[in-house]
């Protein structure tokens, strides 16, 4: 599924498109924690967290992740979309709790990590 | 290639900045990306830890066309038990650190799992050395 599809399902918007390549994802790991999300080798995989700060996108850009979407309406900071586009990853934001987001896109045919 | 990077304890804007730019430099030099993808997640893991826990500390890289070696050396209050510390979900992280999205005591294990060697060792008071080593060829 792909990043506009994913807004679409959960009814929220992509706001940095830092990638145009890699805008498909098949699984997805939502996480808060990023020591959690960096033990993960998954490609093309969707990370799905509350936590908008700095780390977050760097995270991404070490752990090769090219798609965020952050819920509970968190927004990225000027500074953290800058460094998203420089590393291409792209970025969606919606309004979704994070069980909701889960539960809808998981419908819609995104699987777990494990 | 030798390459040298200061740390600065407590700063979390810029924690990443230095394994970022030593992850552009491994691309530069044409190591395979599953390769570049664990080096970039142990060395980040080590510098978010200098971040978090020392005062102040530097990330020393040489990269030859065998291995890429990095040693990260802080001034700062040192592991008291680094049995323990490399035990899974043991932390000593503050708040600040956990609200970050760090903490979770995930770190020192998973640079040990994404390297070919590793090193650490430590002074109570003093502070901490670690070194990560990934063959390439």
């Amino acid at each position: 599924m792909d990043i506009f599809e994913i807004a679409k399902q959960v009814e929220g918007s992509v706001i940095c498109q830092g990638n145009n390549s890699e805008i498909s994802v098949n699984r997805a790991f939502a996480s808060d924690l990023m020591s959690d999300v960096l033990t993960l080798s998954t490609d093309s995989l969707l990370l799905i967290t509350g936590l908008a700060n700095m780390q977050t996108i760097r995270t991404a850009e070490m752990a090769d992740i090219k798609n965020i979407l952050f819920v509970r309406n968190k927004k990225p900071t000027t500074e953290m979309l800058a460094i998203a586009r420089q590393e291409g990853i792209n970025i969606i934001t919606c309004s979704k709790s994070m069980f909701a987001a889960c539960s809808i896109l998981h419908g819609a045919g995104i699987k777990p990590v494990y | 290639m030798e390459l040298e990077y200061s740390i600065e304890g407590g700063d979390f804007s810029k924690a990443g900045l230095a394994s970022s730019e030593v992850k552009k430099i491994l691309k530069q030099v044409n190591i395979k990306p599953e390769i570049i993808k664990r080096i970039a997640v142990a060395m980040y893991e080590a510098e978010v830890n200098v971040v978090a826990h020392a005062y102040q500390g530097k990330m020393l890289v040489n990269i030859d066309p065998s291995k890429v070696y990095i040693r990260f050396e802080d001034e700062g209050p040192g592991i008291e038990n680094i049995d323990q510390a490399m035990q899974e979900g043991f932390s000593t992280a503050s708040e600040a650190v956990r609200q970050m999205g760090f903490g979770a005591g995930m770190g020192l294990p998973n640079m040990k799992k994404n390297v070919d060697e590793f090193f650490v060792g430590s002074v109570v008071g003093k502070g901490t050395t670690v070194e990560l080593t990934t063959y390439i060829k």
